[in-house]
């Protein structure tokens, strides 16, 4: 396909890739990383070359100033997640990446939601938001910033409350992840 | 010290014995330490030229290439070789200049965001941020670019952090954290790799570039007539796996495989029961079309890189390792088991026939006219297959591959994955001034060969004693071949016609330059043009429309295989 052989023009259905060794669920890739300059930029130049999507990226400091912490979510049903992480791994600043099982990890993100509300509505929105757990932190006349931390899951349910409240902004942060139990992630 | 000296200091101490590069502003400093650094340079006229050399120097001799290169239009003419040791896995250190650290992201004159623009073509590189960082960088680059899975490493210097002065200290360790490669390989799939093996009725080894990196040339040997293993070996392989003995044809050879490979070879690999990849990487010219791979294999796969295991084949016995170790474990672990060579007997009555039934062969011409294929054959002859010989990319590289029979890994050295024009030439530069002892040869592409003839005028300026041969057919062949093949014959841009006379042109740059019109002088003539002192450049006339057969036509099976 796409060969300089192959006269015939390519049908855009052609074009789509072919799947292979797809494990057709979310990751949550946890990796450490050496403290260093540009090392995020050879991790999403890593992911932009090799055709893999990110879908959240979130990076901080851990308890050791050398080293940082990137987690990301990729789709395993678009990408072949065993070559993602090997691709990772050959990285020189890459340290140590942790494909976190689901059951156990303990995922979070944070999200702001700007929502549209005056008098009327107000005390619906904060009744949903109690229901999430959700934080007031700012409300004006026509409107109200609610906090909500949660998995990925809740928040997006959270959202399709909210939604027909007329939702003027929303930001999230992506997940970060951490393994249960006693063990390092 | 200046930091400037540290690095001639630490390149000394890495044993680099040549830079190939050029200076400009801000690699000034840097120049100005090659006057009493002790390091011999040579100046190159091209950076791609220097770049090219490195390789060259590091596929010939297995030893750290180096090339040089100011900031900006410096760094960038240097991304092509950069992509190419990438890309066959070519240990190459190339050191740059920068702006000076207060320009940086000004768009200041010459500057050009060389970390970021060769990011994705690099192993590693190294931005420098603090003088005090020069000769870790330095020492690091160049553990990095030869250790495990060899590769482009390359160390960005700011002017003025180069001026600095620093104290200079040895360094004897590397701190890479990140970086651990596996070379051993796991022993029980070793043990399972041999019992495959043993049990295994069609079984073909297919070897690649990585047996040549690991330096594991005999130890593949000694593997593979343990028993009478056939063997095929990648572009980027030959050599690996002699193609002679004692001037016959070695019985276990089968000849290249993939696009332009034997039939014997691609066919073993399509009835093959177990095939055994060494330091191969399944590369599209080698699988054709892959659901149609070969279907009745397992596969064992060898690689230093666990990023190439699975890639693009499901392995069935993964090992991932360093080609010398893990050969030599399985030659062990193979022995212990004492199978029956016997039993190979049916596959090899199968293999024989192929190679009675489709020689590699073409119809020679009855006058003087010199057929491309008989070029190589010559210049076999006129060496007694005992040179050096690099090729650009194209028709003449793979008739190079199929007819010179290489009978010893570093001497075939030609940009596989890549397929860079204009390589063979500073190629052959390069691994002349490392290995001055061997003849050196390029066989390049008249369309080829102009992407860096600049480098004729190093070649004269050091003394620097290549042999080049132009297969001149007056076309950009292979584009030709396909066009003819695929497109119905529309030949679109191909032409390349009379321009230039390259014997003037090597006299211009200070060669002697030579033309080769007649079958049945060519190899006495091949042999004068070797003898003469100096760079040399050969216009050999052929044929105008010859194909390169057989062929596998791209993206189809080896059964499709035509010619």
């Amino acid at each position: 396909m796409g060969e300089p052989a192959t006269k015939e023009p390519l049908s855009l259905e052609d074009l789509q890739a072919s799947g292979n060794l797809r494990s057709g669920r979310k990751h949550v890739l946890s990796i450490l990383v050496e403290n260093k300059s540009g090392v995020l930029t050879r991790i999403a130049g890593l992911f932009a070359r090799r055709g893999f999507n990110i879908d959240t990226l979130t990076v901080g400091p851990t308890d050791d100033e050398h080293i940082s912490r990137v987690t990301l979510t990729v789709d395993g049903a678009i990408h072949p997640i065993d070559q993602v992480t090997k691709q990772l791994h050959k990285l020189i600043n890459v340290l140590k990446i942790r494909d976190l099982e689901p059951n156990d990890t303990v995922a979070r993100e944070l999200a702001l939601f700007k929502i549209a509300a005056d008098g009327t509505q107000r005390g619906e929105l904060m009744q949903i938001a109690e229901i999430f757990r959700g934080k007031v932190v700012d409300v004006t006349k026509r409107s109200v910033i609610v906090e909500v931390t949660g998995t990925t899951e809740k928040v997006e349910a959270f959202e399709s409350m909210v939604r027909p409240f007329g939702l003027i902004e929303m930001m999230r942060t992506g997940e970060i992840a951490i393994a249960r139990g006693r063990g390092e992630t | 010290m200046r930091a400037v000296d540290a690095v001639m200091e630490c390149l000394k101490a890495e044993g680099v014995d040549v830079v190939f590069g050029l200076p400009g502003g801000a690699n000034l400093p840097t120049y100005d330490a090659f006057v009493d650094g002790g390091l011999r340079h040579i100046l190159v006229r091209h950076e791609a030229g220097g770049g090219h050399a490195a390789e060259g120097y590091a596929k010939a001799t297995g030893r750290v290439g180096v090339a040089f290169a100011t900031s900006g239009p410096g760094a960038t003419n240097l991304i092509t070789p950069i992509c190419d040791a990438m890309m066959d896995s070519v240990p190459v250190v190339f050191i740059t200049g920068q702006v000076r650290t207060e320009l940086l992201g000004t768009d200041g004159f010459q500057e050009a965001d060389t970390i970021g623009i060769t990011m994705p073509i690099v192993k590693h590189s190294f931005m420098i941020q603090d003088p005090l960082e020069i000769p870790r960088a330095i020492h690091e680059a160049f553990f990095l670019a030869r250790s495990g899975r060899p590769g482009p490493v390359l160390v960005d210097i700011p002017q003025d952090l180069s001026r600095a002065e620093i104290p200079y200290e040895p360094v004897a360790d590397v701190r890479l954290p990140g970086y651990q490669p596996t070379l051993d390989g796991n022993q029980k799939q070793i043990r399972q790799a041999a019992k495959a093996l043993a049990a295994a009725r069609r079984p073909v080894i297919y070897a690649g570039g990585g047996v040549v990196n690991a330096n594991a040339s005999e130890d593949l040997v000694e593997f593979a007539t343990a028993d009478r293993f056939p063997v095929t070996c990648t572009l980027m392989g030959l050599g690996a796996f002699p193609a002679r003995v004692g001037g016959e044809p070695h019985p276990q050879w089968l000849g290249m495989l993939g696009m332009h490979g034997t039939r014997a070879a691609n066919y073993a690999m399509d009835e093959a029961d177990l095939i055994c990849a060494v330091g191969a990487r399944f590369d599209d010219r080698v699988t054709g079309k892959l659901s149609e791979f070969a279907p009745h294999a397992k596969f064992i796969h060898i690689d230093v890189d666990p990023a190439e295991i699975s890639k693009n084949i499901p392995a069935h016995i993964p090992i991932v390792g360093d080609a010398k170790h893990i050969l030599a474990k399985l030659l062990v672990e193979y022995r212990a088991l004492g199978a029956d060579p016997e039993r190979l007997g049916d596959w090899w009555t199968r293999i024989e026939g192929w190679r009675e039934q489709y020689p590699l062969t073409f119809e020679d011409s009855s006058d003087t006219e010199i057929k491309p294929q008989y070029m190589i054959q010559a210049l076999h002859e006129a060496t007694a297959g005992e040179a050096i010989v690099t090729s650009d990319v194209g028709q003449h590289q793979m008739w190079t591959a199929q007819y010179y029979d290489f009978p010893a890994p570093r001497r075939w050295i030609n940009s596989g994955g890549l397929g860079t024009m204009g390589f063979g030439l500073p190629a052959a530069m390069g691994a002349a001034v490392g290995c001055p002892e061997r003849t050196v040869c390029c066989i390049a592409g008249d369309g080829s060969v102009q992407m860096n003839a600049q480098e004729l005028a190093t070649c004269a300026q050091e003394k620097i004693p290549i042999k080049v041969f132009i297969m001149n057919n007056g076309y950009l062949g292979m584009v030709r071949q396909w066009q003819e093949l695929f497109w119905d014959g529309r030949y679109s841009h191909v032409e390349t016609g009379d321009y230039p006379d390259f014997v003037k042109l090597a006299e211009a740059y200070g060669a002697t330059g030579m033309r080769f019109e007649d079958k049945t002088t060519l190899v006495e003539d091949m042999k004068r043009a070797i003898a003469t002192e100096g760079p040399v450049v050969v216009d050999v006339k052929v044929t105008r429309e010859e194909n390169t057969y057989p062929m596998i036509p791209a993206g189809q099976a080896a059964r499709e295989m035509v010619g």
